[in-house]
């Protein structure tokens, strides 16, 4: 499959990149490790004139601590987040849903800047992000803008990001010593995307959840957060009784899509059995 | 408009002018001449054409050839030395990791990363490593076994020290 022309412009720099994307408005399409957008330009789902590559740009990879977050540039491969010591220790969810993206050459170019951009609802970093309560730094002509994960993802590949602006930078807030996350993704061959999945965190102290975070993919046209299960634990025991009634919730409020891979009322279900595993397996021992 | 690219495939140095939608696979085959690598599902998905771009193993069907301007490639045609096959090719010929043939030089590009990444993997980890890797025959149980024999051979040509795994950033 061979997408269709395109003129091909490999900048160096965010401003550059910026520039290009000014001049060319829509017609343009900004390349990160090109695993969301190759794909869609080879079914001709995506024809953009211009595809402006910020590949090159150096200072845009890299995983580092900051004042109370750990901040990751933009081009950070989905490899680099799966073997990261630093993301292990503080995100394990992070890294988890990393070794589950794909398959590892997928890995090895894919970025998670670019997935976060593509706003995939069936996508692995969104749920994540939306879970985790990031923060996305984007540059346009008119400079730096700071953008709420929950203002991030609009609707089906649909994020806030405006055609001429460059996400840079995704910021995670650090969690407190000792919490646990982890990503449950339910698919039928280990490379599909997710029917689908459940991003947890949790920390636990003196058996009660003191901080609970649940959030859901593909349950809807955007990751969403499973409020109802965090609400039913948050300050609770985390005992195996308050798990599963909580659990219970995970689908309460969501419109689930129809597709090949299963109808909604299946995918509630996947949702309640995922909540309820991952909550056991992030209690487990405490 | 064409592009002028430049890049090094298994030790050669080449250049030509390209489309910018040409993709890696089809320069590597086509402008290139080294049909060694395949093209299968030509949609990310079965590795057929899986080779090595700086370091890291690619599905060139995913991969633009202007993105690997200046890139260090290899392919299949790169692992042996003269007639010495790699310990992969070898342990694939003995193991009969192969039938067709068809994903052989993909499993093998694969099955190299996972090998330097872990020298020493279970066959979980072999499963795994080679899951972004479709076998239509669907030999994988003697893929899995030809892995484990080539992490033998080179663990035992590297001597004593196994070296840890590479590329953890």
């Amino acid at each position: 499959m061979i997408p269709a022309s395109f003129d091909y412009i490999a900048v160096k720099t965010v401003p550059e990149a910026v520039a290009e994307l000014a001049k060319h408005g829509d017609e343009s399409k900004l390349l990160a490790g090109g695993h969301s957008l190759i794909p869609l330009m080879k079914l001709r789902l995506s024809t953009p004139s211009f595809v402006v590559d910020i590949g090159r740009v150096k200072d845009l990879n890299y995983i580092r601590r900051t004042d109370g977050h750990i901040a990751f540039g933009a081009l950070t491969t989905h490899h680099d987040i799966e073997f990261s010591d630093l993301v292990k220790e503080q995100l394990p969810l992070l890294a988890s849903a990393a070794s589950q993206i794909g398959d590892p050459q997928v890995r090895n170019r894919g970025t998670m800047g670019g997935a976060a951009a593509h706003a995939d609802p069936s996508g692995d970093y969104p749920t994540c992000l939306l879970t985790l309560d990031a923060e996305f730094d984007v540059v346009g002509p008119n400079g730096r803008r700071v953008i709420k994960a929950s203002d991030f993802f609009v609707g089906t590949f649909t994020s806030a990001l405006q055609p001429d602006e460059v996400l840079t930078e995704i910021r995670v807030p650090a969690p407190p010593a000792g919490t646990r996350g982890t990503y449950l993704k339910f698919s039928r061959r280990s490379q599909d995307w997710a029917i689908v999945a459940v991003a947890a965190q949790a920390t636990v102290k003196d058996r009660k959840f003191q901080e609970i975070r649940i959030g859901l993919t593909s349950m809807g046209g955007t990751p969403l957060r499973a409020s109802a299960v965090e609400a039913a634990l948050r300050g609770k025991s985390a005992d195996a009784d308050t798990i599963r009634k909580a659990a219970e919730k995970a689908a309460e409020g969501t419109d689930p899509p129809q597709d090949l891979n299963g109808s909604p009322d299946y995918r509630r279900h996947l949702a309640t059995v995922l909540t309820r595993r991952a909550l056991e397996q992030l209690t487990a021992g405490r | 408009m064409r592009h002028r690219v430049a890049m090094t495939i298994n030790g050669t140095q080449y250049e030509h002018e390209v489309e910018p939608r040409t993709l890696l696979v089809y320069y590597i085959r086509e402008q290139a001449g080294l049909t060694g690598t395949h093209i299968g599902c030509d949609t990310s998905s079965c590795g057929a054409c899986t080779v090595e771009m700086d370091g890291h193993s690619v599905k060139s069907c995913t991969v633009f050839a202007v993105q690997a301007d200046g890139a260090q490639i290899t392919t299949i045609e790169g692992l042996a030395v003269g007639s010495q096959l790699h310990p992969l090719q070898q342990a694939f010929w003995d193991e009969h990791g192969l039938q067709c043939g068809y994903c052989t030089p993909g499993m093998i590009m694969a099955a190299k990363q996972l090998l330097e990444r872990n020298p020493k993997p279970t066959e979980q980890e072999i499963r795994l490593g080679i899951e972004g890797n479709l076998c239509r025959c669907t030999g994988y149980q003697n893929i899995v076994k030809a892995i484990e024999t080539a992490a033998r051979t080179m663990a035992a040509q590297a001597g004593k020290e196994v070296k840890a795994p590479a590329a953890v950033s």
